[in-house]
């Protein structure tokens, strides 16, 4: 494993290694398992203005010194990276497209990469967007880097467009009568003006939503969406340290029990139902949660259930998996659809296939 | 007497619906930047994704260069023709495909204009948060392309961050689908990638969009500066005091008296700079913040301070500002809207350069920028009967630019490169990166069939005629 700690490196490195496999943190060991390099020692912080609002660092800075640094200044990353406490890069967090139950309120991850610095297939430093929060100068070469888990260059360098962080925050937990009646609950809490930060349903029948502002304001906020959401269920609030903590355990998927898998699908709300169902079917039950108002599930996978039973589930769905935790066949599961806009792309950004996990692989 | 290519045009188009004709070709020859014009050989009008489909596959097989356009309102010259090209002009491909209100998206056809989307999602409430000033009548498709913006970016983002998932046919015909209808996805986010090419790597046919709740509260606070920087300071102080107003638009001097002369908003005739402040949110969290914004003016050395107390004084404090681009055409027979960002911290130095700049050429320039995402929008005065007044207009045009670079900002927030900034592209970007652009453009589009001759410059086999005057 090589371990480059300048640009320069990364470069010399490519330009020597047939195949080049990137890990940051090894938070995400289903991705990061037969890695060749190693970036987590590309860090720093390149440039930061609080008043500017924009944050820019190397690619194997952890999200956690970033989180903490923004704090001390009361701003914070919106699309709340998981796995910061487990080591998880910016790089790695970019690669693997992710982001946690807070980006319901400002967006995810896409919604705040600026501008990259990467490395591409031949070794030449690239630069795409820039460190500004508003840019439409030339192709979005960092939009492209979202979730392409380095099939498409090293990622080296990366802009952020960070955000006042909430004062104070509160969560209530509403427990309602089934699964149908918590997702009517979870959509119109979605539709509804109320700007929260989070909105997670941990089937069959409870909802998380939490709010997050100014503190004078926080306390008739939440008796508003506690009055909405007692329509639906019995609710029960939390606020102090405890709920951080509680929150901050969950983006660290502390809820996934030991020697569990975990994989991540998108998918949209009106499909929960149908995926519930087919859940039900099997034994062992994975453990599951929906996030960003159903837009997304996390799956935590028992090891006695069979691989082949989540092909069949996300080709019923039309939808594809991302492997975090595990072992699987690939790190992208599902059915692949054939892309040539993204083949003709890769044909410029890695010629050679340095990049490629295995010789049939084309986009994932 | 009609080419093989025109023959095969008359084949897909009834008609009525394949304009070769000088007079009918007029209306195309060039787009918001007027500078520009450029006679296409035809224009077809397509009412179906097949068509365009078929039509692009049509000038894949004979060669010709294709202009995908919509209601050509680019400020940057994106959707001038190309000589001897096709318009392919796709303001009837206008249906919403899907509304789904429980996931709170749309799948819309690109000839959908923006106001359309929130006009169809205003019954539940939400919008399509993309603003751009031509709203009413720019569509989805330009949107896509050009990765449009408007005043509330900071918070919101551009269209790139609204739009999920794109249905498109590449340049060689070719059809794919990027990306899909759920706000989080697996994989390499082509459709972001695709969003803001500027029409070089195809045409999007089906456009998934994604709605917000549209706020529910909003208060709108006016502030006047004696000069330009102090403006500017209140921006940082705003940031500083960790609000995130929805918008933050600053005017000028010159932008003031023409909004004044046009509307009367009720700027204060001295003031050397108008900010205007408007928090939005639900009722509780903007009452809470109100008074703090308030209080942060007042202590940036505002000399005066108007809030709205209600809807109609809200509508009047942003009536001066909307108005502004065509109040400042009563001050100039011409005048050319430039399009450069900054970071926001730099702004106060940027505006006191642009006037020293402007000083120094002797031309007139107004400015009206959004101030939040230090995106400044420079009009620059002229009058196009005065032999090389164009020509000096657009040379202090380049210098504000070229200031953006050194600033380290951008040579575009949201107008795009189009033909207008292709020379400045390089400028901002190293050699590297600009061979690399090119090779993704040829690698995606190997013939540059698709708007050719945009954004890179390389790419301009044919180069666009300036007419000299607007």
């Amino acid at each position: 494993m090589e371990t480059p700690t300048s640009i320069e490196q990364v470069q010399d490195a490519v330009r020597r290694a047939q195949v080049v496999r990137v890990r940051g943190g090894g938070s995400k060991p289903a991705l990061s398992a037969d890695a060749t390099l190693d970036l987590s020692g590309l860090r720093g912080v390149v440039d930061y203005d609080p008043s500017e609002l924009t944050l820019v660092a190397l690619a194997g800075t952890r999200v956690a010194e970033i989180q903490q640094l923004l704090g001390e200044h009361g701003q914070y990353l919106p699309f709340d990276p998981p796995l910061a406490g487990s080591g998880a890069t910016l790089g790695g967090t970019v690669a693997s497209g992710l982001s946690g139950p807070g980006r319901f309120r400002y967006g995810g991850l896409r919604d705040f990469v600026l501008g990259v610095r990467l490395v591409n297939g031949q070794g030449s430093l690239i630069r795409g967007g820039g460190k500004v929060v508003k840019s439409v100068a030339g192709f979005e070469l960092a939009k492209l880097m979202v979730g392409s888990l380095g099939r498409y260059g090293v990622l080296v360098e990366v802009a952020f467009k960070v955000f006042p962080g909430p004062e104070a925050t509160a969560t209530l937990r509403v427990d309602c009568d089934n699964l149908a009646t918590a997702l009517d609950a979870m959509i119109s809490l979605a539709a509804a003006p109320l700007d929260l930060m989070c909105l997670e349903l941990e089937p069959p029948r409870r909802l998380w939503v939490r709010i997050g502002g100014r503190s004078e304001s926080l306390r008739r906020r939440a008796e508003r969406v506690g009055r909405l959401a007692r329509r639906s269920g019995k609710v029960d609030e939390a606020s102090g340290p405890e709920e951080a903590e509680w929150w901050q355990a969950y983006g660290e998927f502390a809820w996934v029990p030991e020697a569990y898998g975990l994989v991540k699908i998108p998918i949209g709300s009106r499909q929960i139902p149908r995926l519930e169902s087919c859940i039900a079917r099997w034994e062992p039950q994975p453990v599951r949660r929906y996030g960003i108002a159903g837009n997304v599930v996390w799956l935590a996978w028992p090891p006695e259930l069979a691989p082949s039973r989540l092909e069949d589930a996300l080709a019923a769905l039309g939808r594809r998996a991302l492997a975090l935790r595990g072992r699987w066949p690939r790190r992208m599961l599902g059915p692949a659809p054939k892309d040539v806009f993204s083949a003709r792309l890769l044909q410029v950004f890695d010629p050679a296939g340095r990049f490629r996990r295995s010789a049939g692989e084309t986009t994932d | 007497m009609l080419n093989d290519f025109q023959q095969a045009l008359a084949r897909i188009y009834p008609r009525q619906r394949v304009l070769f004709g000088r007079a009918e070709l007029a209306t195309y020859q060039c787009d918001g930047l007027t500078a520009y014009q450029v006679k296409p050989a035809a224009v077809v009008l397509p009412e179906s994704g097949r068509e365009v489909i078929d039509t692009v596959r049509l000038c894949y097989r004979y060669q010709v260069p294709f202009v995908a356009r919509g209601s050509g309102t680019s400020l940057s010259g994106a959707s001038v023709p190309v000589e001897g090209g096709l318009v392919i002009a796709l303001n009837r491909l206008n249906r919403i495909l899907r509304y789904d209100r429980a996931e709170r998206v749309a799948v819309v056809e690109p000839g959908v204009t923006n106001w359309e989307v929130s006009e169809r999602a205003a019954a539940d409430g939400f919008y399509f948060a993309p603003d751009p000033s031509s709203g009413p009548v720019c569509t989805i498709g330009g949107n896509v392309a050009l990765n449009s913006g408007g005043a509330h970016c900071l918070k919101y983002g551009m269209t790139a961050n609204h739009v999920l998932g794109i249905r498109a046919v590449l340049p060689d015909g070719q059809v794919v689908q990027l990306g899909g209808d759920s706000l989080e996805s697996c994989g390499a986010d082509v459709t972001g990638m695709f969003v803001g090419s500027e029409g070089l790597f195809g045409i999007a046919l089906e456009i998934t969009v994604r709605l917000l709740p549209r706020p529910e509260a909003y208060r709108t606070v006016m502030a006047a500066y004696r000069s330009l920087a102090a403006g500017g300071e209140g921006v940082a102080r705003v940031v500083a005091a960790g609000l995130l107003p929805g918008a933050m638009e600053i005017m000028d001097r010159l932008a003031i008296q023409a909004a004044e002369a046009a509307v009367g908003a009720g700027y204060p005739a001295d003031a050397e700079a108008v900010l205007i402040v408007e928090l939005e949110g639900p009722q509780e969290e903007v009452e809470a913040e109100h008074p703090r914004l308030v209080r942060v003016l007042e202590e940036s050395g505002a000399v005066a301070i108007e809030v709205a107390r209600d809807e109609a004084a809200r509508q009047k404090i942003w009536k001066g500002r909307k108005s502004a681009f065509s109040a400042v055409g009563r001050l100039s027979p011409d005048y050319l809207v430039q399009d450069g960002v900054v970071p926001r911290t730099r702004l106060g130095e940027a505006l006191a350069e642009i006037q020293r700049l402007s000083q120094r050429c002797g031309i007139r320039v107004a400015n009206v920028f959004h101030a939040g995402d230090g995106n400044l929008h420079p009009l620059i005065l002229y009058d196009g009967r005065e032999p090389g007044a164009l020509e000096r207009a657009e040379r202090l045009a380049g210098e504000i630019l070229r200031l953006c670079i050194r600033l380290g900002g951008s040579i575009t927030g949201e107008h795009g490169v189009g033909l207008e900034k292709r020379q400045f592209l390089q400028e901002m970007f190293g050699p590297d990166d600009i061979r690399f652009m090119g090779q993704i453009r040829r690698a995606v589009d190997p013939l540059a069939l698709a708007n050719r001759g945009k954004v890179l410059a390389e790419d301009g086999i044919h180069e666009a005629v300036a007419a000299g005057t607007a």
